[in-house]
């Protein structure tokens, strides 16, 4: 299989930068394979779990909150709010997340903040969906 | 003339000092290694959102959402002065509120609205006696123990929710770019409404590709202004903290050269009077044994 060049950055740094055979991509309206000679696409990220392929295995995953993905043919560019290496974002570190967004929620004292709580604890609820389902294939 | 007593006093303190400008030289010149290599870690998500933007802008037609095409309006005008809350720096803070300044009285004179958000304690403290009335709020504490994507988007936090409550049609960030730790540059930067990106790869970084939007360009350019925002914004922190340190740097260096000078002189004067005394004692003595 032809690699192409894939890369994971955070606003902070980057995570990842290597060639790559293919990345499956949780995109806003569902999930998505990239292999090299994709057809240039922008998309918006959903909460999920990004798996990155050697050959026909896969080599590394990431749990991944939000971003864009920016796919052409020759290379592909994950911009994601946050990226946790999938063997760090346990079931543990996942629940103390939903745990500390559920008190954020019940501490907000304005509208904004109950907002911006009731989004994170949707999140967190989302990727502890989501590494449940990874962790059982 | 001083004792020799108040001499040797006066050295001693003046070296304690220079110990001090010393040591801070040290920490900052540590601090500001740090900060660079922070801004070089922060600049592939900068650039990736960059190209991710010029894309959009070149297929996206239509008005777009308020943080691009901004309220219709430049009556009202939100200047952000990103300074820093310490001091000890040079002329770090003051140059960005000598800018501030200049911007606000031009604003004025050209009869718009101005409010200042300042970022920084140093700020808010030399424009309160100017321009108290029109600071809408301060945030300090930022970038401890360094900068942090939070920190971007705490500020971003409040400067969306001034916008969003129609508190202000234009929103100026005057921080200091670092170019090196001997200069750093003043600098104005409009960020609502959003300036396109320069096509700075052109349309080769994309290949003349037209690209395919998940879900539609509006809904993906609604998503990634707030976070370029806050790219913005980061990166006026970052920038501001290599600013800073290095500022602090170099005045620290001064500082320590010129406790050496001091140290050099009063040491001469010290050794002459010294000197004086002796000669003194001589002469006494020499013409006390010529008189017997």
């Amino acid at each position: 299989m032809a690699k192409f060049s894939f890369r994971l950055v955070m606003p902070e740094r980057e995570l990842l930068a290597i060639e790559a055979d293919m990345v499956v991509v949780p995109g806003s309206e569902g999930d998505f394979g990239v292999l090299q000679g994709h057809a240039p696409l922008i998309s918006t990220i959903r909460p999920g779990v990004l798996e990155v392929y050697q050959g026909n295995k896969v080599d590394q995953r990431f749990v991944i909150v939000g971003g864009f993905a920016e796919v052409t043919p020759e290379r592909c560019t994950v911009l994601a709010d946050e990226a946790i290496p999938f063997e760090e974002a346990t079931a543990e570190v996942l629940a103390q997340r939903e745990r500390t967004a559920e008190e954020d929620l019940v501490d907000a004292a304005s509208e904004a903040e109950r907002a911006a709580a009731t989004k994170d604890l949707a999140i967190a609820k989302e990727l502890r969906r989501a590494q449940a389902y990874y962790a059982s294939r | 003339m001083p004792s020799l007593k108040t001499y040797r006093l006066r050295i001693r303190s003046v070296q304690s000092t220079q110990k001090i400008t010393k040591a801070m030289k040290m920490v900052a010149a540590a601090k500001l290694r740090r900060a660079q290599e922070q801004a070089m870690a922060a600049r592939p998500y900068a650039e990736a959102m960059d190209k991710v933007l010029a894309a959009l802008g070149q297929s996206f037609k239509g008005a777009g959402p308020r943080l691009l095409a901004g309220t219709g309006s430049d009556q009202v005008q939100l200047l952000i002065v990103a300074t820093a809350d310490r001091g000890l720096c040079g002329a770090f803070n003051s140059s960005i509120v000598r800018e501030a300044r200049r911007v606000i009285r031009a604003l004025m004179a050209e009869g718009k609205t101005v409010k200042i958000l300042c970022v920084g304690r140093k700020g808010r403290d030399q424009l309160r006696r100017d321009f108290g009335s029109m600071i809408v709020d301060t945030i300090t504490d930022l970038g401890r123990p360094r900068v942090s994507y939070a920190d971007a988007l705490k500020v971003t936090a409040r400067v969306t929710q001034l916008f969003d409550a129609g508190e202000f049609d234009v929103a100026t960030v005057i921080y200091n770019r670092f170019r090196s730790a001997i200069s750093q540059i003043v600098t104005a930067q409009q960020l609502i409404p959003a300036q396109p990106p320069e096509g700075d790869g052109g349309p080769a970084t994309t290949g003349g590709a037209i690209y395919e939007f998940e879900p539609d360009e509006g809904a993906i350019l609604a998503d990634l202004l707030p976070r370029n925002l806050t790219v913005q914004i980061f990166r006026v922190l970052l920038e501001n903290a290599a600013s800073f340190y290095g500022s602090q740097m170099t005045a620290m260096d001064n500082a320590s050269r010129n406790a050496g000078d001091v140290i050099k002189k009063l040491t001469l004067q010290m050794n002459r009077s010294r000197q004086a005394t002796i000669t003194k004692e001589l002469i006494e003595i020499i013409s006390g044994a010529e008189a017997v």
